[in-house]
């Protein structure tokens, strides 16, 4: 009774920092900072029997053929190609315009068949896939900064439909097969 | 100039940690609000390969997530170590796969749907068959906005 006289004595708050601390260290340990990255591909729907015929119209000189056989080797228009060419390949196929012959047409026919063995590694998958849309994202910053002075990337949402009306990023995978090999 | 003399006599005062805490707190807040908890124990190897023309997940809360690849080394006197594919947080087939999106998608408000993003994460050494047949489900669920896990290199 005496002491409460002398008015509420202050809690010690010099813990306070440890406590904190503690918690602070907890949730350091537990965070996990990944961000989830990814290459972003669409599916086609199933197909459906009418749809078929359409795709025997494309001529075959408008078709990058990608091959991967179960020992992870390509071959990219009936020849056997390295990985570190298909970039180039691709991006002459594509922006060829017509002057060779026997490729493609123009960017907006040109369309990329990509075709793998079920003993195909992912990692190489990922590889090729990775390949063609770089070969597509180094044709479209080319383009862009010719007509915008930009990158694609920088461009904005308006600017950057134009760039893909031109350069439209045609990657079709055909239904799985056994090849072997 | 004795002005100035004056105090180096005295001792140097002890530096105030009376702000210490309000300093700890500032970061513990930061580390509570930026973590996430892991929901699932993966049960199945993840050694994820390496692009460069990668793009980030947005909307985390719109993901649903396959893993693939074979069992831990743990699980491997259980499940073998033949790739397998994990949903949540058991082993799962791929026939299982368009009842897990369709799962999915029920706990999702129906204008998110079509924003919703199957992310595979497949381990580098998994046969393309395996992923092959996932990616068939899910075009049978009709999942198809798909997400390559890949690690960032330059």
């Amino acid at each position: 009774m005496a002491r409460r006289s002398k008015g509420a004595s202050e809690i010690n708050a010099g813990s306070m920092a440890d406590i904190a601390f503690l918690l602070l260290i907890f949730f350091l340990v537990t965070t996990t900072m990944d961000v989830d990255t990814g290459i972003a591909r669409k599916l086609p729907p199933l197909p459906e029997e009418e749809i078929e015929q359409e795709d025997s119209q494309i001529k075959a000189k408008n078709i990058y053929v990608v091959l991967i056989n179960s020992q992870n080797q390509l071959l990219v228009e009936g020849q056997y190609m390295d990985i570190s060419a298909l970039r180039a390949g691709a991006k002459a196929f594509i922006n060829n315009k017509g002057r060779d012959p026997e490729s493609s047409d123009n960017p907006q026919k040109a369309i990329v068949s990509l075709q793998n063995d079920r003993g195909t590694s992912y990692e190489m998958y990922i590889k090729v896939q990775n390949e063609l849309a770089a070969a597509y994202r180094e044709l479209r910053d080319n383009r862009s900064l010719i007509k915008f002075g930009k990158k694609f990337s920088d461009l904005n949402k308006a600017k950057q439909k134009e760039i893909r009306k031109e350069y439209p990023q045609k990657i079709s995978e055909a239904e799985p097969k056994n090849i072997g090999g | 100039m004795s002005k100035f003399k004056k105090d180096t006599g005295k001792d140097t005062p002890g530096i105030s940690t009376a702000s210490l805490p309000d300093i700890v707190f500032m970061l513990l807040f930061f580390f509570m609000v930026t973590t996430v908890m892991r929901e699932t124990t993966i049960m199945v190897k993840q050694t994820m390969p390496e692009a460069t023309e990668i793009k980030k997940l947005e909307k985390k809360s719109l993901v649903s997530y396959i893993y693939v690849g074979s069992p831990v080394e743990r699980m491997q006197g259980t499940y073998g170590n033949k790739a397998r594919i994990q949903l949540n947080d058991a082993f799962a087939n791929v026939e299982d796969i368009p009842q897990y999106i369709n799962a999915e998608r029920a706990e999702r408000d129906e204008k998110e749907i079509p924003f919703m993003t199957a992310s595979i994460k497949a381990d580098k050494d998994t046969k393309m068959g395996l992923v092959t047949d996932v990616k068939q489900e899910l075009r049978k669920a009709n999942a198809l906005k798909i997400n390559y896990s890949t690690r960032k290199t330059n």
